[in-house]
């Protein structure tokens, strides 16, 4: 009796821990969620914002798309695109199309789509922005032998080609429209996707409609959706609490997440996932004495990552000590190996007495003082540019801050007078190949700041992106990153993202991934009574 | 009397009249607000020379075992995000809202009744052009300049002291070139011109020392705004950088976000801030009602 | 009159040109622009100076200086603003809503001031040096000394806190939903009519001490009119021009200026988009909106003047 009692009350737990368990998808109702960031065009493949894919993603299909159950946020799996084929020298992908699937003014969407939109995309014509073309570099043709099939040839193998793919960014356009005016989609809306364009009310809202005729049958379930853009943290957290909207899905801190989960108790879902976002510190490798990797080195070395990682994590929206790819998913190096890089290892002493003895050995003198130049972003550039000049200044170093508007910013360090400064990226897929673009030499990436040339680090990234085999390209992901972070110490990482989502309990359906650009199209999202 | 747009508009910014040698006596007996006033600017100018004396922490001593810890026998007003104590970086505070509320009113003030008087004294063509940019200026929105001020030359606590000083040079200068004005028509003036003395020198030497009443005047009334100017561009994030401790500073990120859980962080800063300037106008109030003959009491 | 005016408005021209001017400037000394703030700022990994190159010839900033600011003026005599460099919408489309969240804040900030203002200036005025007047001048200097921004995060909290209840957080107009509307607009309104009321409160103070002292008043005092009718009757009429004028000169920079306030309250209105204009480099749309507020500035300020030269015809050919 009392076994069967325990059991029952352990089913029951088990039940509420899975939110959405033993419940069945139910139709209906609006879901409201505020958007930061408000969308400059509507055009998926010109624009760089998360502020467009969060509310008009619902309106587009990809040809795959990123497994909306997997957290890891790395599975891609069909969309428009039913299946794929690849050749054995794999240099030919072929994707089989869905059938019936009908644009948003009844035509049917074919083959003859998908070329126009990937053109579009790979090979645009002059005067016409396509920001991620450089992802497709491997391209050589797209076909489309019949309605229903398209095929990509490459030039060389690429492991990361099925990701790209499912990029949340290429939105299938129609080829018709595309072709009398490619500026089309930059002011106007119209794909395949499970809901339909309402209104756009500028500086306000944006609102979809559920699309009766979706092609994915019985999806979508809500009736439609209302991305409200508010740019002020503390409204949307407002928002959240006073369930005037049900999530917010870019991220929240850690503070946010207290005072929301405090006031809504049961009523609100808490999701968190490492985010493909960090911040780095890049060091000019033509200013002295940067260039000396003994003093890069003692930067990276002076910084106590694993206390960061509990201290931090309370006050800002970081958490993971992390190498060059996100933490949990499949290229992360385990944390074993990872504390044995320069600034990770265990003995936070040890390492200070290393860093000491590094700047010492380089000359450069205690209470050496530098400037660390900074983004005037407040979370979590500001607590971390605060923490950084704390860390050095445990091993001698004086470090002024100078902070530079937004705007203005990259622009600025873009110019190579910037000592030390802090650098960022953030991935729309966790994908080697777009994880370490940033860190090829200077005269291949115009986005690295560091100012170097490294024909090692090129090669392993060369060899890793053609790699088609999974061990063998984790291997060089490993060395690549040894290589960057510590035998060089190019660049230094500070801690990776975090993503916090606490949302309404009534939202189910939705699963965190490491990227906010992911799982958006909302077909699968519902919401409960 | 004639109430004209134009003396109004002088009125509302400050009231400048000469003769306020001899106050200084009368004004905290007859004043009490005033004084009151005066009590907490020096408050605050002590606060920010003793600062490392009478600071119980080093205000950029970071503790990440006492992160967000509310006021008690160790840390009388709690410490921040960074476990850095409040009260010890209220007080280094004072030093930076001293130094840029100074420093701007100072420049605001010598620039701006540099060109009123230089205005005033050549008259003519030089005074309509003079005037007209000035009214640029004004028509100009304040926050614009600063922001444009700031990202030009970058943060820190020079650029900073420039972008405040910048809206206050039109208002001192129409001010003071009222002034001016008057004391042109003064004897002694043309004398000097008959003397033969530089242009230059008549304006530094004879007709600036003239106008000082309301140039003070202005100053004093300007250094509550620029203290508050400051503590805004901070909180914008466009003052003076972490980890300096400014007050506008500490209201920014984690007092905001921390504002339930951590009100310390929130509250105290603010009231430093809303003290201090109330401090400076308490007593630039009083000084001008003092000086004012039109306002005196009978 | 009407030749008083016309002189005014014209010489609203040449200051015009000068803000013009220095905005335009300005801007382009200002590092960075709006194909930077598109391309750079997202942290993606893949960085194209021709796309960037693109861009900028797309939006004319490939051309020399001077043809640019001819093109804008161009386009302002005709009233077309043009379009957002960052949107690539016509800024008329993009100034709209905000236009009337911010002028409806400004008119009632301003309501609120000029409710506060009088009544508390005539009350300091009349006790003179009395507990009264220092309460009063307390009051009005303490909201003078209080920056806006903190006052809101007070008022917000405590409406978390002890209410419990939150201010819409998107802007309905006035005449959609009133109640909304209100329930938004009433918080950042009082914030700032009590600040900007400490400046009537002192203008109020001071003009009703200086009418008290006028020959008529004394004369009537001696007679031992009633206090109150002299206030009704001739002093309140003298002092309080000034307070309105005032008031009505700080309405400009309600319009544009309520950066912080707006970013407390969350308010979607001009000085929001001024700060996301000038963070993206949007130079078409924050030229049009310094325009804009300088051009209201003007008009507010000749407004006043004529209302002056029309109530007292000493002054009227100035």
């Amino acid at each position: 009796m009392e076994r069967l009692v325990r059991m029952l009350a352990f089913a029951f737990a088990a039940m509420l821990a899975l939110p959405g368990f033993a419940q069945s998808p139910r139709n209906g109702g609006e879901l409201v969620f505020p958007v930061p960031s408000e969308p400059p065009s509507y055009d998926g493949h010109r624009e760089e914002t998360f502020g467009l894919i969060h509310p008009i993603a619902p309106f587009y299909n990809t040809l795959l798309r990123i497994d909306p159950n997997d957290k890891s946020g790395t599975k891609a799996v069909p969309s428009l695109a039913e299946s794929w084929t690849v050749s054995s020298d794999k240099l030919t992908f072929t994707f089989k199309l869905h059938k019936g699937v009908k644009f948003h003014d009844g035509s049917e969407m074919t083959s003859k789509d998908v070329k126009a939109s990937y053109d579009k995309i790979i090979f645009p014509p002059p005067g016409v922005g396509s920001s991620r073309k450089g992802q497709y570099a491997d391209v050589a043709a797209i076909e489309a032998p019949d309605a229903y099939t398209v095929t990509f040839k490459l030039k060389e193998p690429s492991a990361s080609f099925i990701s790209s793919m499912a990029s949340p960014w290429n939105f299938i356009y129609k080829a018709d429209i595309l072709a009398k005016d490619p500026h089309w989609y930059e002011k106007n809306i119209m794909g395949t996707g499970p809901f339909t364009f309402v209104e756009h009310v500028k500086g306000s809202h944006i609102v979809g409609k559920k699309n009766p005729n979706y092609w994915d049958k019985g999806k979508p379930y809500l009736d439609g959706f209302r991305a409200i853009f508010i740019r002020d943290s503390a409204s949307q957290v407002a928002a959240i609490r006073g369930e005037r909207a049900h999530i917010q899905f870019r991220g929240f801190s850690p503070a946010e997440r207290d005072s929301i989960v405090s006031t809504l108790g049961k009523k609100v879902t808490v999701q968190e996932s490492p985010w493909d976002c960090i911040l780095m510190v890049g060091m000019n490798h033509e200013k002295k004495p940067f260039d000396d990797k003994r003093v890069r080195r003692a930067l990276t070395l002076a910084l106590d990552r694993n206390q960061a990682s509990k201290s931090l994590s309370k006050i800002a929206i970081v958490k993971e000590v992390a190498g060059v790819q996100v933490p949990g998913t499949p290229y992360a190096t385990p944390p074993a190996e990872l504390a044995k890089l320069a600034g990770y290892w265990p003995d936070i002493e040890k390492s200070r007495a290393e860093a000491r003895r590094l700047l010492k050995e380089a000359g450069v003198p205690e209470g050496f003082s530098f400037t660390f130049t900074n983004r005037g972003v407040p979370m979590p550039y500001e607590p971390l540019g605060v923490w950084l000049i704390d860390q050095w200044r445990r091993v001698g170093l004086n470090v002024q801050q100078q902070v530079i508007e937004p705007a203005a910013y990259f622009g600025t360090i873009r110019k190579g007078d910037a000592q030390v400064f802090m650098d960022f990226q953030c991935g729309y897929i966790v994908e080697p190949d777009l994880d370490m673009y940033k860190f090829l030499s200077s005269d291949r990436n115009p986005a690295n700041y560091g100012r170097y040339k490294d024909p090692v680090l090129d090669a392993l990234y060369d060899k890793q992106s053609h790699a088609v085999d999974f061990e063998e390209r984790g291997q060089i992901v490993q060395q690549f990153e040894k290589r960057l972070l510590d035998e060089e110490a190019h660049y230094l990482m500070t801690l990776q993202w975090h993503r916090i989502i606490p949302h309404s309990a009534k939202v189910h359906g939705w699963t965190i991934t490491p990227s906010h650009y992911l799982n958006n199209t909302l077909d699968t999202v519902w919401l409960s009574q | 009397m004639a109430v004209t747009p134009e003396t109004l508009r002088e009125l509302a910014r400050a009231e400048p009249r000469p003769g306020w040698l001899g106050v200084v006596g009368d004004f905290v007996r007859r004043r009490p607000l005033g004084t009151i006033g005066a009590a907490i600017v020096l408050a605050m100018v002590f606060a920010a020379l003793t600062a490392a004396i009478i600071a119980p922490y080093d205000p950029l001593e970071t503790d990440y075992g006492a992160m967000l810890a509310a006021p008690d026998a160790a840390h009388w007003l709690g410490t921040d995000a960074f476990g850095r104590d409040v009260l010890s970086r209220i007080i280094y505070g004072s030093r930076t809202a001293l130094t840029v509320g100074l420093g701007a009113s100072l420049l605001g003030a010598t620039l701006g009744s540099l060109i009123g008087v230089a205005s005033a004294y050549f008259g003519g063509r030089t005074d309509l052009v003079v005037q007209r940019v000035m009214d640029v200026f004004f028509a100009f929105p304040v926050i614009i300049l600063a922001l444009a001020v700031v990202a030009v030359l970058g943060t820190g606590a020079g650029n900073v002291i420039l972008a405040i000083a910048m809206p206050m040079v039109p208002r001192c200068a129409r001010v003071v070139r009222s002034s001016a004005l008057a004391v042109r028509e003064m004897p002694y003036i043309d004398a000097a011109r008959a003397e033969g003395f530089s242009n230059l020198r008549i304006i530094l030497r004879h007709m600036l020392p003239n106008v000082m009443a309301p140039i003070l005047i202005m100053a004093t009334a300007f250094l509550g705004e620029a203290i508050l100017l400051e503590a805004s561009l901070s909180f914008l994030g466009l003052g003076v950088q972490e980890p300096t401790a400014a007050w506008g500073l500490m209201l920014r990120g984690a007092a905001v976000q921390f504002a339930e859980s951590a009100p310390w962080m929130a509250i105290f800063p603010g009231l430093a801030i809303s003290l201090g300037v109330f401090g400076f106008n308490l007593f630039g109030d009083s000084l001008r009602d003092a000086l004012d003959p039109r306002l005196r009491a009978q | 009159m009407a030749p008083y005016i016309l002189k005014r408005l014209a010489a609203m021209v040449p200051t015009l040109l000068g803000v013009a001017l220095l905005i335009f400037l300005l801007l382009r000394v200002v590092p960075g622009d709006v194909v930077e703030a598109r391309y750079l700022t997202q942290g993606s990994q893949f960085q194209s100076q021709e796309l960037m190159n693109q861009e900028r010839q797309k939006l004319g900033l490939d051309q020399p200086l001077w043809q640019q600011f001819a093109t804008w003026m161009a386009g302002l005599a005709r009233l077309d603003f043009g379009l957002s460099m960052w949107t690539g919408s016509p800024i008329s489309e993009e100034i709209k809503l905000r236009f009337a969240l911010s002028l409806q804040l400004a008119l009632m900030a301003s309501t609120i001031a000029t409710l506060l203002a009088i009544p508390l200036g005539i009350l300091a005025a009349v006790k003179q040096d009395t507990w009264v007047d220092y309460a009063v001048r307390v009051f009005s200097i303490a909201g003078l000394a209080t920056p806006s921004f903190w006052l809101g995060i007070l008022m917000i909290l405590v409406m978390l806190t002890v209410f419990k209840w939150m201010p819409p957080v998107v802007f309905t107009p006035l005449w959609v939903d009133p109640w909304d509307n209100l329930a938004q607009l009433i918080w950042p309104a009082l914030a700032v009519g009590y600040r900007y009321s400490a400046v009537g409160t002192r203008m109020m103070r001071s003009a009703m001490l200086e009418v008290l002292r006028e020959d008529y008043i004394r004369t009537a005092r001696a007679k031992g009119l009633w206090l109150k009718l002299i206030l009704t009757r001739h002093a309140l009429k003298n002092a309080i021009l000034p307070v309105l004028t005032v008031i009505s000169l700080e309405f400009a920079f309600l319009l544009g200026g309520l950066v912080v306030t707006e970013q407390v309250f969350n308010l979607n209105g001009l000085g929001m988009l001024f700060v996301e204009a000038i963070s993206r480099r949007d130079y078409t749309l924050t030229q049009a909106l310094v325009m804009l507020v300088a051009t209201v500035f003007l008009l507010v300020n000749l407004g006043v003047d004529v209302a002056y030269a029309w109530l007292d015809p000493r002054i009227r050919y100035r």
